[in-house]
């Protein structure tokens, strides 16, 4: 084994933590309390390229690995996790599955614009009586001509409204179940789909999520993306990859607050000297760092297996599970070492451990994954 | 247009300095960066060779890990890459010049660029030495560089105002922050970077030996600064305290 | 044999530069340990009726080009003024003040000599019969001594208010030669003035900065007020400049001026490590800032933790009475 990243792979870390440190550090917290992206930083880093990054150079991407976007992922959410989610969102969650299981019309029609970044990308999954439990939506796809008639919604749409192209899982045979539903291409703006409720959220603030409402919106049929019946199964293998890029927010979380606990420890003094000399704060760090460090190595491993094109389902969830657990609980340390300072919004740890919550639930929580993890061992 | 960017691999401005077991800036475990200067003399040539035809080359004189500097003013745009290598030998501003100066010679150039100083010893002389020898006008701490026909009007930065000045190619100018705003490296821009030439240079391959590189200047002792105490914070609301501080400046410190 | 302490006399429209009187009062020191004479050199158009202002300080003789290609500097043009003085009367030091002149002339004149230049040095000595120079080097974190042993003549640039001008008047043999014409391929089209009542950053007593805290470019107008009453230069740290309030000709700090004021007042800036760079040589460091856990205060002299927005306005209304009492 070789536990050494490649010359580029260490280039990208050097050049998104600098990206991220300089532009975008400043605007996360301002950010997260107005609850609004900064799309001026969309642009910058559609600039950079980190819009398309594992996808190849002919479809608008950067022919990059999936490490090399994991690492990305990881440095941006380390200064703001909403940074992190709207790549992640747009790069897993939409551009991957076209680019995975697209024509190639539709390759170069959606990932194109999607990868460098002129269109942003969204996947319309959840409903209100369909979260873990994905096989059962609600939203109906009929055809009808050469169009199919979507109807129904989606909740808690990461990159909602402000997304122009959304994946949208759909039922085409109730009767069939999880094997009666197909995935479609959507575009904003198609007569019938609209935007209802924009969620209120305790972290990740200035991530956009929004309903989707489609009502007698008609999709041309060459829009569905795979084979009629194989909705359900795109959408898993789909958020197989999409735990990678939440694993990646998670570590990133994790090893913002970490710094940022390094930091303050070492700077705050208590008692004539600084916090950092007491025994008490120097192992919770060495707990935090053992802690970020297996994360890490998990979450490199799942983009690794991916990239060789080996299975990574069991790796993805447990690299998505160990990395979200590890983020909640090394945000809630930092925060204990910032002590009063840190439950205010003086220090950016308090932003950090509510944005660390959601990666323990979204695109499967911890439990979900804990079931795709034992599926894997006892099958 | 031909375009040289001379640069240099400098310790991360956050980097902790310390010293080693000979007394020397230990180096081992820093961070190191493109000087902040130079990324503004690259990010310049790029733009000239945006604007017209032309070719970036990098040059840097250091050990190998330098590469890491000039790798990254590749992945910004540049098209080659020069390293010289002198070796472990002590160097100095004049040392570095006459390599620089002596690996230059050989190339084609119609504009040499480089940081007005590195961040870390701060000597600011380097591009006028190496202008000096290759018989060159040079223009410091620039500000806004148009290149037409041959000929260059720079603006650079002087106490209390600035001043234009016109010099014929080929010249040397050296950047001074406010010239541009530096590009990241793209993300197509590092895949294609490792692709790019990277010529690797002994001192002998650029037709040149220690002797004739020695320092001028000798470094006799590095020390740490003392580090400055913390004195007292003024209790009470703002106005007290206000009114106290100037008491104190010009009673107590006596520099008012 | 070459001899002679020189000090570059740096002039601009008809004004000679405190730091080159520093050097010159310094250079008597030096000069007499080492016994040798002190020169000044003088370049320009009309500057030899500056002789005497710099005769106020001490030097033995005073070197003088006169004409009318040096009106304005120009790098080629006072490079071949002082190489001509330098090649003809063979100094064994040559020191100038660290300022944008400064830098540029002493390092075309150093290659031109293929001989050694310290820049922006912070103090210099004489050991074992030897010019031994002391400068800040990793924007001030580590200090290096250094010296020119073989190649002549040794060369540095000294930083702004390093040393006290002492005034030492003598009566100097003034020595004027001739401009050996030689190309200026440096044209000046344009000098263009900023019109500023205020000190130079890096030659100010006293400098009143402000960063982050300040939040916006109108409030630097509170800095501006505190500044005039005290006679000094208005500063930013990278905070304010990368934000647009203020111009990068500002900046005080690593990536920015270097300067060591007598008196340095921080107002909102909370202390990053390459802000303390660029000014903790300070003598005395004030800083203002409602945050008790600023860097800042570890280096401040004085503390106020407060708002500034409130403490600058009372701190201007009392530092003028104190300055008319």
């Amino acid at each position: 084994m070789i536990f050494k990243l490649s010359e580029e792979q260490e280039m990208i870390r050097k050049t998104v933590r600098d990206f991220a440190e300089k532009e975008v550090a400043p605007k996360a917290g301002p950010m997260d309390e107005a609850e609004e992206f900064d799309y001026s930083l969309w642009d910058q880093m559609a600039e950079m390229g980190l819009t398309g990054i594992p996808f190849p150079e002919e479809y608008g991407g950067a022919g990059m690995d999936n490490l090399c976007y994991a690492i990305a992922v990881e440095e941006l959410s380390r200064v703001c996790a909403s940074t992190g989610v709207l790549i992640s969102a747009h790069t897993s969650l939409c551009s991957w599955p076209i680019y995975y299981f697209g024509t190639e019309e539709q390759k170069h029609k959606y990932l194109d614009p999607l990868a460098n970044g002129e269109k942003i990308g969204a996947l319309g999954l959840t409903e209100p009586s369909a979260g873990s439990d994905a096989g059962s939506v609600k939203t109906t796809a009929v055809l009808d001509g050469d169009e199919y008639v979507l109807n129904g919604s989606k909740i808690f749409i990461t990159n909602g409204e402000k997304a122009d192209i959304y994946v949208v899982i759909a039922s085409t045979d109730k009767t069939k179940g999880s094997k009666g539903t197909a995935a479609f291409i959507v575009e904003k703006g198609t007569p019938g789909f609209t935007f209802g409720k924009k969620e209120h959220k305790m972290g990740i603030r200035a991530s956009s999520t929004y309903e989707l409402v489609f009502e007698n919106c008609r999709v041309p049929k060459e829009n569905m993306l795979g084979e009629d019946g194989k909705g359900f199964k795109i959408a898993l293998m789909t958020l197989d990859g999409g735990r990678i890029g939440i694993a990646s927010q998670a570590l990133g979380i994790a090893q913002g607050a970490f710094d940022e606990a390094v930091k303050y420890s070492k700077i705050r003094e208590q008692f004539g000297k600084s916090i950092s000399s007491f025994q008490g704060i120097q192992w919770m760090l060495a707990d935090m760092a053992t802690r970020i460090d297996a994360a890490r190595l998990l979450v490199y491993r799942a983009a690794y297996l991916k990239d060789s094109g080996q299975p990574y389902s069991k790796e993805s969830a447990m690299a998505k599970l160990y990395a979200s657990e590890c983020a909640m609980w090394v945000t809630t340390k930092a925060v204990q070492i910032f002590g009063g300072y840190g439950y205010t919004r003086e220090y950016p740890v308090e932003r950090m451990m509510r944005d660390a919550k959601i990666t323990e639930i979204y695109e499967g929580t911890s439990e979900v994954q804990r079931i795709v993890i034992a599926a894997n061992i006892l099958k | 247009m031909k375009i040289l960017v001379c640069l240099k691999q400098t310790f991360d401005t956050e980097a902790k300095i310390t010293l080693d077991s000979n007394g020397k800036i230990e180096s081992k475990g820093v961070s190191m960066i493109m000087n902040p200067y130079d990324e503004f003399a690259v990010e310049e040539a790029l733009r000239i060779k945006e604007k017209g035809e032309g070719e970036v080359t990098v040059i840097s004189v250091g050990g190998q890990q330098t590469q890491d500097a000039l790798r990254q003013a590749l992945a910004m745009g540049a098209d080659k890459a020069v390293l010289v290598d002198p070796g472990e030998i002590e160097l100095d501003e004049f040392s570095t010049a006459t390599v620089l100066a002596k690996t230059i010679g050989g190339m084609e150039y119609d504009i040499i660029l480089g940081g007005f100083r590195a961040i870390d010893d701060g000597s600011a002389q380097v591009v006028g030495r190496v202008a000096e020898l290759l018989n060159i006008p040079v223009v410091n701490v620039v500000t806004k560089l148009e290149i037409e026909g041959g000929k260059a009007l720079a603006t650079r930065e002087v106490e209390g105002g600035s001043e234009v000045i016109e010099v014929a190619l080929p010249a040397a100018f050296t950047a001074q922050k406010g010239l541009n705003e530096p590009r990241y490296p793209s993300m197509k821009g590092i895949m294609k970077a490792k692709k790019k030439p990277m010529d690797k240079k002994t001192l002998a391959d650029v037709g040149l030996d220690e002797n004739q590189i020695a320092a001028k200047v000798k470094a006799l002792s590095f020390s740490l600064p003392e580090a400055r105490q913390a004195g007292k914070v003024i209790p009470g609301e703002a106005a007290e305290a206000a009114k106290e501080l100037a008491r104190l400046l010009r009673e107590e410190a006596k520099v008012i | 044999m070459a001899k002679g302490i020189w000090v570059f006399a740096e002039q601009r429209e008809g004004q000679v530069k405190k730091v080159s009187f520093e050097l010159l009062s310094e250079g008597r020191k030096v000069a007499d340990q080492l016994g040798e004479e002190l020169c000044a050199v003088l370049v320009g158009k009309n500057v030899s009726d500056l002789t005497e202002a710099v005769s106020a300080y001490g030097p033995d003789k005073i070197y003088v080009i006169d004409n009318d290609a040096l009106e304005n500097y120009t790098t080629d043009g006072y490079t071949n003024a002082v190489s001509d003085l330098v090649k003809k009367y063979e100094p064994s030091v040559l020191l100038f003040g660290c300022t944008v002149t400064g830098r540029d002339l002493s390092a075309q004149v150093a290659q031109r000599f293929q001989t050694g230049l310290m820049t922006d040095c912070t103090g210099m000595e004489v050991v074992d019969g030897q010019l031994v120079f002391t400068r800040p080097i990793y924007a001030g974190k580590a200090i290096v001594k250094a010296s020119c042993p073989e190649a002549r003549p040794a060369m540095a640039t000294i930083r702004p208010n390093t040393f006290a001008a002492v005034e030492n008047a003598k009566q100097a043999e003034v020595i004027n030669v001739e401009y050996g014409a030689g190309d200026i391929r440096q044209v000046i089209k344009d000098i263009i003035r900023q019109v500023s009542e205020r000190p130079e950053l890096t030659e100010a007593n006293i400098i009143v900065s402000g960063g982050r805290g300040m939040k916006g470019p109108e409030n630097f107008k509170l800095l501006e007020d505190l500044a005039d009453v005290l006679g000094a230069a208005v500063g930013a740290s990278r905070a304010a400049v990368d934000a647009g309030w203020v111009s990068h000709s500002f900046q005080v700090g690593q990536t920015g001026k270097t300067v060591s004021p007598v008196l340095y007042i921080a107002c909102g800036i909370s202390g990053a490590i390459q802000h303390l760079a660029g000014m903790s040589s300070a003598k005395c460091i004030v800083a203002i800032n409602k945050d008790e856990e600023a860097n800042i205060f570890k280096v401040a002299d004085y503390g106020i933790v407060g708002d500034l927005f409130e403490v600058v306005p009372i701190l201007t209304e009392e530092l003028k009475k104190i300055m008319a009492s």
